[in-house]
Formats: C-alpha cells, sequence, structure tokens
C-alpha cells in the first residue's frame, strides 16, 4: 500500500500526455481526413502515406526519433514536449482515419441539401457535414483515446514522469519489485473504466443529432 | 548518399533484430490465439464460475499497458521466485496481451453467427461441443479474421517495447547503434522504415482480405 501515493502521483502527466496528444491529433486529423477524400490523385496518395507511415512505425520509435533523433543535434528537446510531440503525430493519422469513417457515414443526402441551399462547398462541411461526422466518430475516438492512455506508458522510457516512471522507481528502491508494476497495472485499468463509461454517456446523448 | 552509406552498415545488425522481433511476435501469436479462443468461450459460457475469471482475464490483460505487462513479467514476477529470460518474458507477456484482445474478436465473430444454426444443431441431435466444434468456431472464425490480422500488425509493433527488457531485438540494436555512433536519427529512421516495411504491406493484405470476406456478407 506505501507505493499507492508515489505512483498516484504521475496519474496528472499520464492524462496531459494522452490530452494533449489527442488534441493535437483531433485539429491534425482534418487536413489529413479532407485530403484523403480529395479529388486529385497526389493529394490523396500524400495523405495516405502519411497516414500509413505514422501508423505503421511503432510509437515507441516515433518518441526515439523525436527525443534522441532530432533532439540529440541542434535543438534539445524535453522528454514531456518530445512525447506529446509524438503521440500528437500518431493520433493525427489514427484520427483522419476515424473521420474518415464518419465522413462516409454521413448520408448522401446531407450534401444534396447544402447544394440545395446553396452553401458553398466549405460551408457545407463546416455547418452541416462536419458536426456530425465529429458526432459519429466519438464512440471510436474514445476508443483510441483509452488506447493512448496506455499507449502514454511508453514516455517512460524517455524519463516523462508518468504513472509507470514512478512504478519503475519504487520498484527498484525496494526489495519487492512486483507489487509496484502491479499497482501501476491496477492504476490504467482504474483510469479506462471511467473513460469508457463518459464516452458511452457522450455518444448516447450526441447520437440524437444525427441525421439518418 | 552517406546516409544510404551509413545505413548499409547499419543494415546486418537491424535485420538480425528484425528477426528477434519476427520470431517474438510469432510465438507471442501462437501462445496466444489458443488462449483468445478459450477466453472467448470462457467468457460467453453459461456457468459463472467459468465466465468471471475469464472476463477478469481479459479485463486485466486488455485494461493494463503492454509496456506494463513486460515490466511485471520480466522485473516483477523475480520477486515472486519466478525469473524469467528477457525473450520468454516478452513472449509470454506479449502472448497474454494476445489472448485478451484476440479473445474479444473472436467472442464478436462468434456472436456473428447467426442463433438459427444453433437451433440447428440442436435440432440435429448435436452435442453442444460438436456443434461449437463443426458450426459455429469454423464461421464464426472466418468473421474474425481481418480484425485478428489486424490485432497482429499491433503486436508486432509492440515488440519493439521488449527493448525495454534487454531484448535484442530491432528497436534495441538500432538504439544500441545509436548510443555508440551518436547517428540516432539516421539509424532509427533506418529501423522505423524497417519496420513500416512489415506492417504497411501487412495493413494493405488486411484491407484487400477484409474487402474480401464482406463479399459474402448480406
Amino acid at each position: 500500500m506505501d507505493y499507492v501515493g508515489p505512483i498516484a502521483s504521475g496519474i496528472p502527466m499520464s492524462l496531459l500526455l494522452t490530452v494533449l496528444g489527442f488534441a493535437i491529433g483531433a485539429v491534425g486529423g482534418i487536413p489529413l481526413a479532407l485530403m484523403r477524400r480529395s479529388r486529385l490523385r497526389s493529394v490523396r496518395f500524400i495523405s495516405r502515406s502519411i497516414i500509413e507511415l505514422l501508423r505503421g512505425i511503432p510509437p515507441i520509435v516515433w518518441i526515439f526519433l523525436v527525443y534522441f533523433g532530432i533532439g540529440n543535434g541542434l535543438i534539445k528537446v524535453e522528454p514531456v514536449p518530445a512525447a506529446i510531440v509524438a503521440f500528437g503525430l500518431i493520433s493525427c493519422a489514427y484520427l483522419a482515419e476515424i473521420y474518415r469513417g464518419g465522413l462516409s457515414a454521413v448520408h448522401r443526402g446531407q450534401w444534396e441539401a447544402g447544394v440545395a441551399l446553396g452553401l458553398s462547398h466549405g460551408d457545407q462541411l463546416a455547418r452541416i457535414i462536419g458536426p456530425q461526422v465529429m458526432r459519429y466518430s466519438i464512440p471510436a475516438a474514445a476508443t483510441y483515446a483509452i488506447g493512448l492512455l496506455k499507449d502514454t506508458s511508453i514516455a517512460f522510457t524517455i524519463g516523462a514522469q508518468e504513472i509507470l516512471f514512478f512504478a519503475d522507481s519504487q520498484a527498484k528502491q525496494s526489495s519487492d519489485a512486483l507489487t509496484p508494476y502491479l499497482v501501476a497495472a491496477a492504476a490504467y485499468i482504474i483510469l479506462t473504466v471511467p473513460c469508457a463509461w463518459f464516452a458511452r454517456s457522450v455518444d448516447r446523448r450526441l447520437r440524437v443529432r444525427i441525421a439518418s | 548518399m552517406t546516409v544510404l552509406q551509413d545505413w548499409l552498415g547499419f543494415l546486418p545488425q537491424l535485420a538480425s533484430g528484425l528477426w528477434v522481433s519476427v520470431v517474438v511476435c510469432l510465438a507471442a501469436i501462437v501462445v496466444g490465439l489458443p488462449l483468445g479462443l478459450a477466453l472467448a468461450l470462457g467468457s460467453s459460457a453459461g456457468s459463472r464460475a467459468l465466465r468471471w475469471p475469464a472476463i477478469a482475464v481479459v479485463e486485466i490483460g486488455r485494461g493494463a499497458p503492454a509496456l506494463v505487462v513486460l515490466q511485471v513479467f520480466y522485473f516483477g514476477l523475480p520477486s515472486a521466485g519466478l525469473t524469467l529470460s528477457s525473450t520468454m518474458a516478452a513472449c509470454l507477456a506479449l502472448a497474454l496481451t494476445t489472448a485478451a484482445y484476440t479473445s474479444e474478436i473472436i467472442r464478436g465473430g462468434l456472436q456473428a453467427v447467426p442463433r438459427g444454426e444453433l437451433e440447428a444443431t440442436e435440432a440435429l441431435g448435436m452435442s453442444r461441443p460438436d456443434a461449437l466444434r463443426f458450426v459455429v468456431i469454423p464461421q464464426g472464425i472466418r468473421v474474425a479474421i481481418p480484425p485478428l490480422m489486424g490485432f497482429g500488425v499491433l503486436i508486432f509493433q509492440a515488440t519493439s517495447l521488449a527493448y525495454t527488457i534487454a531484448l535484442p531485438e530491432l528497436l534495441g540494436r538500432a538504439y544500441s547503434i545509436g548510443s555508440s555512433t551518436f547517428q540516432y536519427l539516421s539509424v532509427l529512421a533506418l529501423a522505423g522504415l524497417m519496420y513500416a516495411a512489415v506492417t504497411i504491406p501487412a495493413s494493405l493484405l488486411t484491407d484487400r482480405v477484409e474487402r474480401r470476406m464482406s463479399r459474402h456478407l448480406a
């Protein structure tokens, strides 16, 4: 039980990494998703390549690339910003794919209605299609956010002081190496349960506001 | 040019690291997948004594990050009197994660088999194990194949986490080259591309299989 307090002190950092990484992805995913539906083949190809590379390379490799790769030469990068940048980049790709799913789920009649009302293409996207895409995307985005929270444990490898970082230092200080890691595992499980519950209730409320 | 020359120099070491990654990934799948099927059957079993432990294993295996599970197996278990080599710890930890995730995928597949088929097996007087073995599992697994392939790609990526327990896989090799040559960016970029060279074709194949399978669904 002595381990719980120190390990819990890593929770804010884990949440910070998750929220900021997700926020970067939520914004950065929009242009990637739109490029994926571009009329120009080359634009589609570029966004597809970016998405596949971001998703195809393991998160820990991205973190190392940002922290050791870029941070080693001219610029000095601290662990926390490096982790946020890496998780943000990866989130862009995953959320772009989630938005793409949402975009194709919005009924075609919604676009046609926009045309009939004389809205510009940009206005159709921003006022009619976009809000519905966001609502469609909630369940998948929530699942992704929960996965991201667990992935933030990787930031411990570059020394960001999150849950696993404290568990690791507790394990190395005491003779009992097992309990601290089990406490860390429990902390992640306890954190993800309310997240899943919250996402389901938000989804239920917003689902009402989608035209079918 | 110099980058390419560097890369040629790094390649032999990284390639042997990639081999370790592939082997650990395959071992995790070979051990984890049957366990996942067992957990899928267990967590949808009628008996509570069977269902609750299976659900607990699944929820813990999916709720705890793979990295934490790895630390538990490699650094934690010796405190409980069980010392594992880094290869063994990596295989077992990733197998547990595989079992937990694939059990949910397989369960979804099994549930997709229409109820009428089960009723038909009853009408034919088949025993419950026979119904599972000949009717439900063959069809359910087919539905589960594309998501299982997708998960395979993820678990291959997750082998990179075993770098933290001193397993000489691809990332571990890249990092040690980086720390001796200080060419982190170059060697990590090459390692990243090598991961992508496996995962991107695998994802494309998964997409294709998924489209192919959905052709036969109503």
